[in-house]
């Protein structure tokens, strides 16, 4: 696209959770460099339908505009993907924008994904340390685990992953990648390992890894390329190792 | 008795005050914009600082500390900055305990890099995304205090105003909830402000968008000290783009980045030419006055723009990979081109604010009840942070404010839940009716173009170079914003009153920063004014003071404690 050239943007539209969703067209004009969320700066300025018709700006959520936060996740042409790091120039125009749908609807765009954390509680997704008082350094980890581990540590919690999968959604009580991936990356820190046997138990019960249906959607969305099947599998063998583990110690 | 205390702002500063204050047994309630996961911090890309000294270079606390003290050009108090320095090596310890996957060694101990303004590797990082997993250690110690029912958090909800007694206590916040756009107020014995920073008053800048500083407005305009809002850092190297500039961190030139641009087709690397001892890495209120040199009075910028070139593509392509993937990240998605392959282009941004809430040794405020704790405050970085010092200062004043906070509210008489409800409602109905008398407004003015106009003269006027004639303009500017903001129309009752409400907090921070910069005739740290080039102990070695009145700011000013370290010159070309 050129500097100046019009496109549009067409917008599901919803007041609140339980108002009747509806579209709305914008006519915007192309700047290199543009992102989606500077498209919908566009409309905040100037709320103006491509009838010429007022309307209210439209809501939706970010920070960092660096793909870092994972406020800004929402449905561009049909892929879960950050607004902030999608830019116009790469998209089909019209530029479709939708709200994730595997959350609760807030208003517009915005959706309320509370449940990610929810489920960091349920699985105990932490290193459980004694006290912040001085103790002394870590436990040492060795640049090959520390190089496994880290890109695991990148997730940005946007729930694309969830967003994509088919085996969330509302009948089922799936956590989801993300959640998981916390799970494998607790593991593999040495203190983190230490309370493992309770992060695994959380992992086999109901909604754990066993409900995954390795469709694989979640690695292909991952805004930050997290090896998300690798982690899955990793977690699922040591939950089943451990499982087996207990049922020998019976 | 359960003292409960109220922590506003999930950032690293926000949730190590909320973990202190857990640890002692007392219920915290924690405020946030966004869930904590969320906050700025997870920004932070190159690393934390403390002279652990592993690299056989003699490195040492005091070192750290002297460097500090210098690179902030003696502005900051100095018992404060020492007792951060001490307590640095073991706020790494801690991070790595709680999980933080830091870079190792060989050997498995903890990796350091260096950074500007020093001549050690004193910096950890886990690649370029080190302050991602600060937030996220914290973020999960503070969950386990959650599923303990010591701490709930109350994310989705902005702090508006604080609740002050007749005394002039602070007895809690109102705050409105971000999805249903309820006003509530919430009692507390006492309440830590841990909002950050404030870059949004300059329309783009590094931060977060979400960095509107309207916090720490609101608790000004109740009366709270701004202490040295003239201090506000350029970040020499970021990316210009339309809707923020974004970082290309320091650690690019830790790890042995250059900054050049073409002269006589050769490429000329001016910062290694003009500060052979520091070369790339010299503090970044010199590199950013180095580069508007470079591109405005020599007129050198690359292609004739306003950018330099960062270099990067020469380093090992393995330390790229997994010491620097993040910005190479950041960099290819947004201009499509690999660091590796050809230079960044780059130019200096509004990045971090030295100045903030004026707080005493223990991080309280002149405002009994209220402490404040990281980028919000002022305490520790003086007229020039020093870069990877700011984690470092937000995680040390979380460790400090916190029990001071719990010492605070157990030496109370009267616990504020036991207040009359009155005190609280009468702050509520007043917010309520600020709310409804915004929401009425139909004028013509466009908040979003107010916004941009305000940024405009704030970058254009207010950042690296200072002029006295045209902070007077810039002011005059603002005061007239400030009057076209009566005349504004609210397209809506939701995100757009909330930003109404924010923008005008920021036009009053904004005539503090403007006029404060044009009361101190020098030039310290990152305040320049070429008609005052230098340093004047004499008259300016003080801590400003910013007191809020509707007419403007009233300023007082306070002598620095340089008891430890005696002022000198600052020389970055010479050893
Ligand atoms: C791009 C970038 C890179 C950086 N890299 C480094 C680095 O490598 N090393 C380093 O030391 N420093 C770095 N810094 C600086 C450092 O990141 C920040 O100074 C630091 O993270 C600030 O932390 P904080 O806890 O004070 O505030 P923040 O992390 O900004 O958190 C503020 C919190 O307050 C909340 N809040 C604000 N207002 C309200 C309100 N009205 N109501 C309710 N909640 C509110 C927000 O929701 C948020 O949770 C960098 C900064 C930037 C911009
Ligand atoms: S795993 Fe990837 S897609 Fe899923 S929440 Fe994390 S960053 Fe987003
Ligand atoms: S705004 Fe933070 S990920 Fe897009």
């Amino acid at each position: 696209m050129k500097q100046g050239e019009k496109f549009i943007a067409r917008i599901r539209r919803q007041e609140g959770p339980a108002s009747k969703p509806y579209r709305e067209e914008f006519e915007l004009a192309f700047r290199p460099g543009m992102n989606v969320i500077i498209a919908l700066m566009d409309i905040q300025e100037n709320p103006v339908t491509r009838d010429g018709e007022k309307t209210t700006p439209v809501a939706w959520e970010c920070s960092c505009l660096e793909e870092v936060c994972g406020a800004c996740a929402m449905i561009i042409n049909g892929v879960p993907r950050q607004a902030c790091s999608t830019l116009i120039d790469s998209l089909e125009t019209p530029v479709v924008i939708e709200p994730l749908t595997k959350f609760p609807l807030v208003k517009d765009l915005v959706v309320d994904r509370r449940s990610i954390f929810e489920n960091f509680r349920k699985i105990r997704a932490w290193v459980p340390i004694d006290l912040t008082y001085g103790a002394g350094p870590g436990p040492r980890v060795s640049q090959e685990a520390q190089r496994k581990a880290y890109p695991l540590s990148r997730c940005i919690t946007c729930g694309n992953c969830l967003e994509a999968c088919p085996q969330v959604n509302s009948g089922s009580p799936f956590m989801g990648a993300a959640v998981l991936n916390q799970a494998t990356l607790m593991d593999s820190h040495p203190t983190g390992r230490m309370n493992r046997s309770e992060r695994l138990a959380a992992v086999r019960a109901k909604g754990g890894a066993g409900d995954c249906g390795n469709a694989q959607n979640c690695a292909r969305v991952c805004p930050k390329k997290i090896p998300l099947v690798d982690s899955i599998a990793r977690l699922n063998r040591e939950a089943i190792i451990d499982g087996l583990l207990k049922w020998l110690e019976k | 008795m359960k003292a409960n205390i109220i922590i506003i702002g999930g950032g690293l500063a926000g949730l190590m005050s909320a973990i202190k204050v857990a640890e002692s047994g007392r219920h915290v309630k924690l405020f946030a914009i966004h869930p904590t996961r969320r906050s700025h911090s997870v920004c932070a890309q190159g690393g934390i600082n403390a002279a652990k000294n592993l690299k056989g270079e003699d490195d040492s606390v005091w070192k750290h500390f002297d460097d500090t003290v210098y690179s902030g050009d003696f502005l900051a108090n100095q018992p404060p900055v020492l007792k951060m320095c001490e307590a640095a090596p073991g706020i790494i310890d801690l991070t790595d305990r709680m999980g933080v996957m830091y870079n190792r060694t060989p050997e498995g101990l903890l990796d350091f890099r260096r950074f500007g303004g020093t001549k050690y590797h004193r910096t950890a990082f886990a690649g370029t995304t080190t302050g991602q997993q600060l937030v996220y250690a914290l973020d999960e110690q503070v969950r386990r205090f959650e599923a303990a029912g010591l701490v709930e958090k109350f994310e989705n909800w902005e702090f508006l105003s604080p609740v002050i007694d007749g005394s002039g206590t602070c007895r809690g916040i109102v705050a409105i909830n971000l999805y249903t756009m309820e006003l509530k107020a919430f009692p507390a014995d006492a309440v830590i402000a841990a909002t950050g920073g404030i870059g949004a008053i300059f329309g783009k800048s590094t931060n977060s968008i979400v960095n509107t500083g309207s916090a720490v407005s609101a608790f000004y305009q109740a009366g709270a000290a701004y202490a040295n809002p003239e201090m506000v850092q350029v970040h020499p190297t970021a990316m210009p783009g339309e809707d923020k500039t974004r970082l290309i961190s320091e650690s690019a030139r830790g790890e042995g980045g250059r900054v050049w641009v073409p002269r006589d087709g050769k490429p000329w690397y001016f910062l290694e030419e003009w500060y052979p001892a520091y070369g790339n890495l010299v503090p970044r209120d010199v590199a950013s006055r180095a580069i508007f040199k470079v591109v405005y009075e020599l007129g050198l910028g690359v292609e004739g723009k306003p950018v330099v070139y960062l270099d990067i593509s020469r380093l090992p392509k393995e330390d790229l990979d997994t010491r620097l993937f993040g910005i190479m990240e950041i960099y290819q998605t947004y201009t499509g081109q690999d660091p590796r392959k050809v230079p960044m282009q780059v130019f200096p941004g509004v990045h971090y604010n030295m100045g903030g809430f004026w707080v005493d040794y223990n991080m309280a405020t002149n405002i009994p009840g209220l402490f404040a704790v990281g980028e919000a405050e002022y305490q520790h970085h003086g007229a020039n942070r020093l870069g990877a010092n700011s984690l470092v200062s937000c995680i040390f004043d979380g460790m400090v404010a916190g029990p001071a906070a719990v010492h605070y509210a157990s030496g109370l008489n009267t616990r504020s839940e036991d207040m009359a409800s009155s005190l609280f409602d009468a702050e509520t109905k007043r917010q309520s009716e600020i709310n409804s008398g915004l929401q009425k407004r139909s004028g013509s003015e466009n908040l979003r173009a107010l916004y941009r106009e305000m940024g405009d003269v704030m970058r254009e006027n207010v950042t690296v170079v200072r002029y006295n004639e045209k902070l007077k303009a810039a002011d005059a500017k603002l005061r007239e914003l400030t009057e076209r903001y009566e005349n504004i129309g609210l397209p809506d009752g939701g995100q757009s009153l909330v930003f109404a409400r924010e923008l005008w907090n920021m036009l009053v921070l904004a005539r503090a920063i403007t006029l404060a910069a044009l009361e101190r005739d020098e030039s310290r740290g990152a305040h320049y004014k070429p008609e005052f080039p230098k340093r004047d102990d004499e008259n300016w070695l003080k801590t400003t003071k910013a007191f809020y009145t509707p007419d403007g700011p009233r300023f007082e000013y306070e002598p620095v404690d340089i008891s430890l370290i005696k002022p000198r010159e600052r020389h970055y070309e010479i050893e």
